[in-house]
């Protein structure tokens, strides 16, 4: 009886092996690694399936196992943070996910490399609307791999009535619960909209308006944040935040109080997209693993695990994904959809601006008046002691020197 | 004696050059970076804008003094305590000291910050003992709690070696000829713990000087230190530039508070231990 359950166990072993080895398309492409090639991959964090839990997929465990090439797999906070590690050379990545705006000023700068993504077998599952985008209008740097639009998260038991205002983020009821996201565009996004302003306004005066509001706001404000959002929603810490709508479908599993809402003023939509940088060491293998991210299990893996909106329509059509499909914050249908704006990028004296602003900001209502008064008092003992010391030492040289009598 | 110092030479040279490599260059490339623009152009833009920061500035190195302070005041007794028990007992305690060291620093700090949180561990414990909820991340208080709680250990172990050298027929010759035990740590202990005092206030307040994860887990958005400022020029703003001339300013200024802080400790720190 005990053989026969292992006979039994095995053979499950075996088909599931039989399964999951014939689970994706075009296997024939995978194939001719040469041995111990590596693929460096640059992507945001919590943005890929990364587990085996809960019947999910490891997506660069797969595609080890499938193309035998090792994934190295390194992640980032910020188009910013990413670029700035491109830009300066020293690292060589394969692969990065930068978001639109990003993309065109990687281009702008050379930092991409063309390649054809028809060539890719899988390219025809990418919806037609989110090819020649003008970002990438001849489709030669790019292929989606997200879409999303920037929303307010707030906790039903924290903030009163709906709002559906970007103003309440500088409401001083919830001084102290409110977070801001900790990069300059998404977060000049937010009184952009409120004064009525394009995203994409290469005025600067415009933006000193901008960051006076951000800076006002300041006192207000609990923290900037980035990837700990979900620990200080989903933990009732903060009481709203703008965020990505995706992020908040995950963090809404974990704390079911949290609601969402794309204020009236407008927001910001983004595309991410994967790139090969122009210093990439193996780009065969890259355009494996874009072609792998676009196989219809693994981007149904990738969409219910991060969240974010497909550009897939494998994934947009498949029955096991229609929970998702159907929710109006992630693929609102035209009644929902909200009024929106894409990033684009902006000129080098812009651009400029925009990180001296961000300094400003960031250093704002800094120094209390006690930190002078600090200062001050320990100069006054540091004075006080050195004049001390040398009466001290006078008077000794007095006793000593006494002369004898 | 040639042979001597050739041999000396030998030995030393891999330290000369790991100094080299490790310290002066990339001294070397921070003085640089400084004083060119992005182009690579001479300029003084960059150094001149430091006004800017003054503010910041000041405010880091307050915490940091501060933050040494206290560590100085905690680790001292602790020190003497430690050095005058026995073996077991002194082993046992710096394995105490130690441990929590054998965890990263991001760890520990990220573990303060939720420990702290409004819905954190300590306000729960609050709440069940029916005591009122205080709010305590994102204060400045939070963030010289982390800074203490991080680098005291570098306080308390130069100290802890210095006493546990002191020769302790030197208090008892004091006693014998009638001081008093204030006497005693004043005109004996203290300054015999000097150089450990010097050493562990450098590895205090440097390092809290320039922190910038500290801050921004504990500190939230109320307010930034300079590490913030100059992590955002290399990390997001990328504007090495600005970045290098602030690390330069910041240490002119560390530079400065140690040399105030030698006019007290004596010339004499050749006592002073690293670990």
């Amino acid at each position: 009886m005990k053989k026969l359950c292992y006979l039994f166990l095995v053979l499950v072993l075996f088909a599931l092996a039989a399964v999951s080895a014939s689970a994706y398309e075009h296997e024939d492409y995978y194939k001719g690694a040469q041995k111990g090639e590596v693929l460096n991959v640059f992507n945001w964090g919590e943005y890929i399936s990364d587990s085996y839990e809960d019947g999910m997929l490891d997506v660069n465990r797969e595609f080890e196992k499938l193309t035998g090439i090792k994934v190295n797999y390194v992640t980032f906070e910020s188009n910013e943070d990413m670029y700035a590690k491109i830009k300066n050379g020293g690292v060589s990545y394969d692969i990065v996910v930068p978001s639109d705006y990003m993309i065109e000023r990687m281009v702008d700068e050379n930092l991409l490399q063309q390649f054809d993504p028809n060539e890719l077998p899988n390219y025809h599952y990418i919806d037609e609307k989110y090819k020649g985008m003008y970002y990438d209008p001849d489709n030669r740097y790019s292929v989606p791999y997200n879409v999303g639009m920037v929303g307010l998260i707030y906790n039903t038991k924290m903030v009163e009535g709906t709002p559906d205002s970007w103003t309440i983020m500088w409401d001083e009821k919830y001084a102290g619960k409110i977070l801001m996201i900790d990069n300059p565009r998404d977060a000049m996004a937010i009184p952009q909209k409120i004064l009525g302003y394009s995203f994409n306004d290469p005025d600067l005066k415009q933006l000193d308006d901008v960051a006076q509001m951000l800076i006002d706001q300041k006192p207000l404000l609990q923290s900037y944040v980035m990837d700990e959002v979900f620990n200080k929603m989903e933990s009732g810490e903060a009481a709203m935040v703008p965020y990505y709508v995706g992020d908040y479908i995950i963090m809404s599993e974990v704390n079911p109080d949290l609601a969402f809402v794309y204020p009236k003023e407008g927001v910001n939509i983004f595309v991410d997209a994967m790139c090969i940088p122009r210093s990439a060491q193996n780009v065969e293998a890259a355009k494996k693993y874009i072609n792998f991210l676009l196989d219809p299990e693994i981007a149904l893996n990738n969409a219910w695990y991060i969240g974010y909106a497909s550009p897939n329509t494998a994934v947009v059509e498949n029955e096991d994904y229609a929970d998702y499909a159907e929710n109006q914050y992630l693929y609102p249908d035209e009644e929902h959809m909200p009024n929106v704006e894409y990033f684009h990028n902006l000129p080098q004296e812009t651009l400029k601006h925009y990180s001296e602003l961000w300094n400003q900001i960031k250093m704002a209502g800094g120094t209390d008046r006690d930190v002078y008064i600090g200062f001050a008092a320990t100069g006054v003992v540091i004075v006080a002691y050195l004049v001390w010391q040398y009466v001290r030492k006078r008077r000794r040289e007095h006793w000593y020197n006494f002369p004898e009598t | 004696m040639t042979k001597n110092t050739a041999l000396k030479r030998v030995v030393s040279a891999p330290y000369l050059v790991w100094a080299a490599l490790f310290i002066v260059v990339p001294l070397i490339f921070v003085v640089y970076y400084s004083l060119v623009d992005a182009g690579g152009a001479f300029t003084l833009d960059y150094i001149r804008s430091i006004g800017r920061y003054k503010d910041i500035m000041l405010n880091s190195i307050w915490l940091g003094f501060v933050a040494t302070i206290i560590c100085l005041l905690i680790a001292y007794p602790l020190a003497y305590i430690m050095a005058r028990t026995t073996r077991n007992v002194q082993r046992t305690m710096m394995m105490l000291v130690m441990l929590p060291m054998w965890m990263n620093l991001l760890i520990r700090t990220y573990s303060l910050m939720i420990l702290l949180q409004d819905t954190g561990i300590v306000n729960s414990l609050f709440s069940f003992l029916h005591l009122p909820a205080r709010h305590m991340i994102n204060t400045r208080g939070a963030v010289i709690l982390g800074m203490v709680y991080n680098y005291i250990p570098y306080m308390i172990l130069p100290l802890y070696s210095i006493m546990s050298k002191i020769d302790y027929g030197l208090v008892e010759a004091a006693q014998d000829l009638g001081a008093s035990r204030t006497a005693v740590l004043r005109k004996v202990i203290l300054p015999l713990s000097l150089p450990g005092i010097a050493s562990g206030f450098t590895m205090v307040f440097v390092p809290s000087v320039s922190t910038f994860y500290i801050s921004k887990k504990l500190g939230g958005s109320t307010f930034s230190l300079i590490g913030d400022i100059i992590e955002m020029q290399f990390k997001s703003a990328n504007n090495y530039n600005l970045g290098a001339a602030l690390s330069l300013i910041l240490m002119v200024l560390i530079l400065l508070c140690m040399a105030i802080m030698n006019r007290f400790t004596g010339e004499d720190d050749d006592g002073g231990v690293l670990i």
